[in-house]
């Protein structure tokens, strides 16, 4: 306890103008920061996935059951920064027992079991089915056991029956699109709802939530595949490199234009916050904004995509090029989260002044402790691609 | 065939009637009822605040900690005075040390001051509170009489409501994990006991009422100055009246 | 019906079951009976002790001062304004006391010289000068202020 005040005198020693005295420890942190990353994460990683099977982009097959398991595990890690945030996580399930119907944050417990279920535990159920079975005749042992779990008793292999894999699948990544839509949507309503909060309150904020999404996704996918390609020592289908870096392009370009939207408008329109958010831009978040987010994680990104569309240098620069960007865009998506929501509540909802956030190394909301919520889903994937290789998929039989 | 016609008539004329029936109710917005008991005889609780009259004495900051067991580190406060002061060079400074509870200290030289007073703040229990609006799990919520109060055996603290509030009124308990803040004493009014703050303000300058009946001092206070809520274009409801609130204060 | 349908349905009919029923045992007593809320609340936040006792539970033992309060410039003021909170002195006077505020410091905070404390609303002096050698109440009577004495 007495740590914890020691802490916030020190804080307190650092307010710069005038805040509210309520307003001085930052009540979200990195926890809060990593949620809409994680979900932003599946989301992405789930369209690009759709885009094969719904769209029929078919140079991007190789990616695809890789970039479902990848929303599937990072899926599984998102609730945990959440509830361990909470000041009561014991508490946690009331958000199902008792959703206010007002609350954007109530949709959560719902909107998340029904992505984890009905999208993506069918989608990748409905994919595998006839792997499980067939899986479920080839291996023994402990494997054996959970393969012929897995199947659910539904063994018939019959033409028809496989016909109604593919058609359910088919129905149910249509049904996901709007879904993952939702699942990220809601997050960036969460934010863009707070009247009281200048930075935040933008009708703009969960499309542009949506889209900044969309490029980690495409981007994770991109790394993923190229790590698995490294790590299996068989080399990455380049072509589906390209298509993959193609869409990373187009879509950055799209969230680019959003956030610029959103500044443009704000600093034509300069309203009542317009000086202090000046001076939030400009001072504390000059490093994370305008050095991470805009210059590393997305000029660089976007003027290199840019001029790979028009001239090709040979196969295995690109393949290095691609690796950089993609780190690149992964962690300026990381810091447009960090600046929204630490940014949001670095300024006083009096305009008058600044409080002060530096991240703990330890603790719950510790930087080591964000950093095992970001390696989780890694370690995640890979019992998932041991258990579900892709690769090992039965060729089809018609 | 001709049963069922009967039966479409008849659903569409209580569909009809049911449509044009709400049409003479207002519409309240679908995200809040505007929380204001339907009965006009029933109590509805407002606040005044007279900023003429406030010394910047602190009593009240001080007063409300004792009255509701807050901390007393200068973290958390359910109530806080602030002083404004103006300069020649129409700079604004603003200042709330310890909330006011060890009184103020001027700073700036007397010449150089255009104008300076001091601002008590505290929950302006809205009645289109976003708090309220925000909570996920129905953890605070408006009392029928008008009092914006927290359940904290309910609350799981996700922090949305301190986020939502526009008036950082909202604290977290540090031992408890969940939120706290003014409760217009609730224990103290329902047993007709002033509000802490109220109590001891040596001014006069802090006052409650109900905003339902004509002949409450409050009314009278309303009436007669003028009177302007905190922050009014994000349309909060809120129920806290100033008088002679000046522009600078947020 | 493709055999896949026929074991999913059963199997979300099922949880979904499941978690209604256990819905129902976990929501709260109480809630929803005033509002989205547990009412059982709003008692129990009703029910939280008082610690200032308030102005008339002083004046039913002490009438005589607070007659004396009401006859100068400190008539508006509560009892507990200086004395702090009194509920537990009220209510067992014979065995709890309650505090009498000393030293300059505690009538500064209200008559500290401050550009912001307009007169007519309440005296001013600057205590770094005004008869720095003695407690306030050596000359002012804190009931009586505007009689003096000799400290």
């Amino acid at each position: 306890m007495v740590q914890e005040y020691a802490h916030l005198y020190d804080m307190l020693s650092k307010v710069q103008g005038f805040i509210y005295p309520n307003e001085l420890p930052l009540h979200w942190g990195i926890l809060i920061v990593l949620y809409p990353y994680i979900t932003g994460l599946v989301a992405g990683a789930f369209i690009l996935a759709s885009l094969e099977r719904v769209f029929k982009v078919h140079v991007l097959k190789p990616t695809y059951e890789l970039a479902l398991l990848s929303a599937m595990a990072f899926l599984m890690v998102a609730t945990l920064p959440l509830i361990s945030h909470l000041g009561k996580p014991g508490r946690a399930y009331e958000i199902m027992i008792t959703p206010h119907s007002t609350s954007a944050m109530a949709i959560f417990g719902f909107v998340y079991l029904w992505y984890l279920m009905v999208v993506l535990l069918l989608e990748i159920w409905f994919d595998y089915r006839r792997d499980f079975v067939l899986w479920s005749r080839e291996t023994k042992g402990i494997k054996r056991w959970i393969y012929k779990i897995l199947t659910l008793g539904v063994t018939d292999l019959s033409p028809k029956t496989l016909e109604w894999d593919k058609k359910l699948g088919y129905f149910v990544t249509v049904v996901g699109i709007p879904s993952a839509f939702l699942l990220h949507g809601y997050v960036g309503f969460i934010f863009g709802s707070i009247k009281a909060n200048p930075w935040w309150s933008t009708v703009l904020m969960p499309v542009i939530f949506l889209f900044s999404a969309m490029v980690s996704g495409i981007a994770l996918v991109m790394l993923i595949y190229m790590a698995v390609s490294y790590i299996r020592k068989n080399p990455p289908d380049i072509k589906a490199l390209d298509a993959i870096a193609r869409y990373l392009f187009f879509v950055l370009i799209l969230d680019f234009t959003l956030e610029a939207l959103d500044q443009i408008h704000r600093i034509y329109e300069a309203e009542e916050s317009f000086e202090i958010i000046s001076l939030l831009v400009s001072g504390k978040l000059y490093i994370t904004l305008f050095i991470m987010q805009v210059f590393l994680g997305t000029f660089i990104p976007l003027i290199t995509l840019g001029v790979l569309q028009l001239y090709k240098p040979k196969e295995k620069i690109r393949k290095y090029i691609y690796l950089v960007i993609s780190l690149l865009v992964l962690v300026g998506i990381f810091f447009m989260r960090w600046n929204v929501v630490i940014g949001g509540q670095l300024f006083s909802k009096s305009f008058y002044g600044f409080t002060s956030f530096k991240l703990q190394l330890i603790g719950p909301e510790g930087s080591l402790m964000a950093a095992a919520w970001i390696i989780l889903p890694f370690l995640i994937l890979a019992f998932l691609l041991w258990l579900l290789p892709p690769w090992k998929k039965h060729a089809e039989e018609f | 065939m001709k049963s069922r016609r009967e039966f479409l008539k008849a659903a569409a004329i209580a569909g009809g009637s049911v449509l044009v029936s709400s049409m003479f109710r207002p519409f309240n917005a679908v995200v809040f009822a505007a929380n204001e008991p339907a009965n006009p005889t029933d109590i509805w609780y407002g606040i005044g605040i007279d900023i003429a009259k406030c010394i910047g004495c602190g009593r009240c900051a001080n007063a409300c900690k004792s009255e509701n067991n807050v901390p007393r580190e200068p973290f958390f406060f359910r109530t806080w005075v602030e002083q404004y002061t103006i300069k020649n060079d129409q700079s604004v400074k603003v200042e709330s040390p310890n909330g006011g509870i060890d009184g103020f200290t001027q700073s700036v030289a007397p010449e150089d001051i255009f104008k300076t007073f001091f601002v008590p703040k505290m929950c302006n229990h809205c009645y289109k509170s976003p708090c309220v609006q925000v909570c996920p799990v129905g953890a605070t919520y408006d009392s029928p009489e008008g009092v914006v109060l927290v359940d904290q055996t309910h609350c799981i603290g996700c922090r949305y409501c301190v986020q939502a509030c526009p008036y950082g009124c909202r604290y977290i308990l540090p031992d408890k994990g969940v939120v706290d803040k003014c409760t217009l004493c609730y224990h103290r009014i329902t047993k007709g006991l002033n509000p802490a703050c109220v109590e001891v303000c040596p001014t006069g300058a802090r006052m409650y009422g109900n905003l339902h009946d004509p002949a409450d001092p409050l009314m009278k206070f309303i009436k007669d100055h003028n009177v302007r809520v905190l922050k009014p274009h994000l349309n909060t409801g809120s129920k806290l009246y100033y008088n002679e609130l000046n522009e600078e204060v947020r | 019906m493709p055999p896949q349908i026929k074991r999913l349905l059963p199997l979300f009919a099922a949880f979904i079951g499941l978690f209604l029923l256990v819905r129902h045992f976990l929501v709260p007593e109480s809630f929803g009976e005033y509002g989205f809320y547990r009412g059982n609340s709003l008692g129990e936040n009703a029910a939280k002790l008082p610690h200032y006792a308030g102005k008339a539970a002083c004046a039913e033992c002490h009438d005589d001062m607070a007659a004396f309060l009401a006859s100068d410039v400190h008539s508006g003021l509560s009892c507990e304004v200086c004395h702090g909170p009194g509920i537990d002195h009220a209510n067992y006077a014979d065995s709890i006391g309650i505090d009498k505020p000393k030293g300059r410091e505690f009538c500064g905070l209200c008559h500290s010289l401050n550009p912001a404390r307009k007169k007519g609303v309440v005296v001013t002096v600057d205590l770094s000068d005004h008869n720095v050698e003695y407690d306030c109440i050596g000359c002012h009577n804190p009931h009586k202020p505007t009689e003096l004495k000799e400290p």
